[in-house]
C-alpha cells in the first residue's frame, strides 16, 4: 500500500510540476513585482500610478463584468427554466438547438462578428432600417462599453445555460408536479423551486466566467480599444509600450482582488 | 395557434441576437465589396478567398502553425494527464483534493496578469516567440480539461474488469495498457478535443509569448481586422469556427453522462 502511495505521486508529480513552475511561480512573481520599485525596494508607487492613470477603465471594468455577469445570470436562468419547464416539445427542442451556438466559438472570432454586427451601419441597424424600425440618420454604434458587455453576454451565456439546464434537468420532477397541481405559475415553479437547488451550479458557473471575462483581451481590444475600455487593454499598452512592469503588474493585482472579492462572496454562502 | 405567434416572435428576436453576428461574418466573407449605405454587399465573389489560401501565403502558414501548436498541446498534456488522471482515480494519494484544485488554478486566476510575467521569465530562456513557449503556456492552460476528464473516465471504468485481469495474472502494467486504457479511451479522446480548441483558440497567452514570430490563426485574424480588413479577418474567423461548431454538435457523443458525473469529483 506504501508503494502504491508513492506510485500515485510519482505520476502526478510531472503534471503538477508543470502548473507550478509555469504558472504559480509566474503568480507569484507577478504579486511581488507590484510592490517593487524600479530599482528593488518596496513601494506603493505602482497602486499609485495605476490609479492616477487607470482608475476611469478599473471602474468600466467592475462595472462592464458585474452587469454582464447578472445579465448572463439572468438569460442562463431564463433558457434553462425554459428548457425545465416548457410545455411545446418543439419549442423546447428549438430553442435546445439554438441557445448553444456561440458556447465554443472563441473570443477573438466572437469579437470580430461584433465588431462587424453592432456597428453604426453594421448589419444589426441595417436591419432595424430595412425593417421600418429606424431611420437612417437615427442609428447608433455599440462599440463601445456596451458592445463589450453585449459581447461577453452572447458568448458566456450558453456556457452557464448548460450547466445551469443539466442541474434543473436532474432535479426531481416530483416537486415541480406537486407545485403545478396545487396551481403554482411557470415563473413561480422556477424562482422559487428550481432557483434555489441549482444555485450552487449557477454560482461556479458565474464565477468561471467572471474570471475568464477578467482576463479576455481581444474582445475590448477589438470593440472598444480606446477609454474608457478594460484594464487588459491597459495593462498590454504597459507593456508593449513602456516595458512598465510594475504598473502592469499592479493592475493585474487589483484584478486578482476583483475575484478574489467575488469568490470570497462564494465561500462565505457556502459555509454558511 | 395564438401562443405560436407569441413564440414565434420571441424565438425570432432570440434568433436574430444569437445568429445575427455570425450571419454578419458569414456575408463579410462572401463579399467583394461592402460599402455604406447598402445594407448587403454589393459584390459577391471569391477573390479574397483565393488571396486567403494562395500557396506560401500568411494565413496557410498560420493554419499550419496553429494546427501543429494545438497537436503538440495535446501531445504534452496527455503525456501529463494521463498518468495523473489514472492515479488522482485510482491510486491512494495524498491532499487528492487540492491536487484536483491545482490543476483549476490557471483558470482560476485573471491569465493575462499572469501571462505577462511568463513572457518575461521566458525571455532569459530564449523562449519568447519560439513554438516551444507557446506550447507549453497552452498546455498548462488546458492542463484543467485534460486531467479533470481523463480522471473522469479511468474513474467510470468498471473496477471488477481491471481486478479480474490481474486475477487472470497480468500485471499492473499490462491491466492498464490492455484493460484501462482502452475502456477511458472515449473520455481522455474528449479531452484531448477540448485541450485541442483551447490551443487553437487562445490568444492572451500567444499574444505575449508569441511575438512577434508565432503568428496563429486567431493573431492573423486580429491584426487583419484592427487594419480593417474585413474579409479577410471573416474568412479566417471561419475557418477557426469550423472545429469549434463540429465539436458542439457532437461534444454528447464523446462526453457520457457517467463520466461527466465524475467530473472534478
Amino acid at each position: 500500500m506504501q508503494d502504491r502511495g508513492r506510485l500515485g505521486v510519482l505520476l502526478v508529480a510531472p503534471a503538477l510540476a508543470a502548473v507550478l513552475v509555469l504558472f504559480v511561480y509566474p503568480l507569484g512573481y507577478s504579486l511581488v513585482t507590484a510592490f517593487q520599485a524600479k530599482g528593488g525596494g518596496f513601494t506603493l508607487g505602482n497602486f499609485a500610478k495605476a490609479f492616477e492613470f487607470y482608475s476611469v477603465d478599473i471602474g468600466f471594468t467592475l462595472v462592464i463584468i458585474v452587469v454582464s455577469t447578472l445579465l448572463i445570470a439572468l438569460a442562463a436562468l431564463a433558457i434553462g427554466g425554459y428548457l425545465t419547464l416548457g410545455e411545446n416539445p418543439r419549442a423546447v427542442a428549438l430553442l435546445r438547438w439554438l441557445y448553444r451556438w456561440p458556447l465554443f466559438i472563441p473570443f477573438v472570432v466572437a469579437a470580430q462578428c461584433m465588431r462587424t454586427f453592432l456597428a453604426k451601419n453594421g448589419l444589426m441597424n441595417n436591419t432595424f432600417v430595412g425593417l421600418g424600425l429606424l431611420e437612417v440618420d437615427q442609428t447608433t454604434g455599440f462599440l463601445d462599453w456596451r458592445g463589450i458587455i453585449i459581447t461577453f453576454v452572447w458568448k458566456q451565456t450558453p456556457f452557464v445555460a448548460l450547466l445551469v439546464a443539466g442541474a434543473m434537468a436532474s432535479l426531481d420532477r416530483s416537486t415541480i408536479e406537486a407545485a403545478r397541481n396545487l396551481g403554482a405559475g411557470r415563473l413561480r415553479i422556477l424562482f422559487e423551486i428550481l432557483v434555489p437547488q441549482v444555485m450552487p451550479t449557477l454560482v461556479v458557473g458565474l464565477i468561471l466566467s467572471f474570471v475568464t471575462m477578467m482576463s479576455v483581451l481581444s474582445v475590448p481590444l477589438m470593440i472598444s480599444g480606446e477609454s474608457p475600455t478594460m484594464m487588459t487593454v491597459d495593462m498590454a499598452f504597459r507593456i508593449n509600450n513602456y516595458g512598465d512592469y510594475g504598473t502592469a503588474n499592479a493592475l493585474g493585482f487589483i484584478s486578482y482582488l476583483m475575484t478574489a472579492t467575488c469568490a470570497w462572496f462564494y465561500l462565505k454562502r457556502q459555509i454558511r | 395557434m395564438r401562443a405560436w405567434i407569441g413564440r414565434g416572435i420571441v424565438f425570432g428576436l432570440l434568433a436574430f441576437v444569437i445568429l445575427g453576428p455570425l450571419a454578419n461574418l458569414v456575408l463579410w466573407a462572401a463579399a467583394e465589396q461592402w460599402y455604406f449605405p447598402h445594407k448587403l454587399p454589393v459584390v459577391y465573389g471569391t477573390k479574397f478567398w483565393e488571396q486567403v489560401f494562395k500557396p506560401r501565403g500568411d494565413a496557410l502558414v498560420s493554419l499550419v502553425t496553429s494546427v501543429w501548436i494545438a497537436l503538440s498541446t495535446v501531445a504534452a498534456s496527455l503525456a501529463l494527464a494521463v498518468p495523473a488522471g489514472y492515479a488522482l482515480a485510482r491510486l491512494k494519494l495524498p491532499w487528492r483534493s487540492a491536487i484536483l484544485l491545482a490543476f483549476l488554478l490557471p483558470q482560476a486566476f485573471p491569465s493575462l496578469a499572469v501571462y505577462i510575467n511568463i513572457a518575461r521569465l521566458f525571455y532569459d530562456f530564449r523562449l519568447n516567440g519560439t513554438m516551444t513557449g507557446v506550447i507549453m503556456v497552452h498546455t498548462v492552460h488546458g492542463l484543467v480539461f485534460a486531467v479533470w476528464i481523463t480522471a473522469a473516465a479511468f474513474a467510470a471504468v468498471d473496477r471488477d474488469l481491471e481486478l479480474a485481469a490481474r486475477n487472470l495474472g497480468a500485471s499492473g502494467l499490462r491491466t492498464f495498457l490492455t484493460v484501462s486504457l482502452p475502456l477511458a479511451a472515449p473520455g481522455i479522446l474528449a479531452s484531448a478535443i477540448f485541450v485541442f480548441l483551447e490551443s487553437l483558440d487562445e490568444f492572451t497567452g500567444t499574444f505575449f509569448v508569441g511575438v512577434p514570430d508565432v503568428i496563429t490563426l486567431p493573431l492573423l485574424m486580429f491584426t487583419a481586422s484592427i487594419a480593417g480588413n474585413y474579409q479577410i479577418a471573416a474568412i479566417t474567423a471561419l475557418v477557426l469556427l469550423v472545429p469549434s461548431v463540429l465539436f458542439m454538435l457532437v461534444i454528447e457523443r464523446f462526453l457520457k453522462a457517467d463520466v461527466l458525473s465524475k467530473v472534478g469529483a
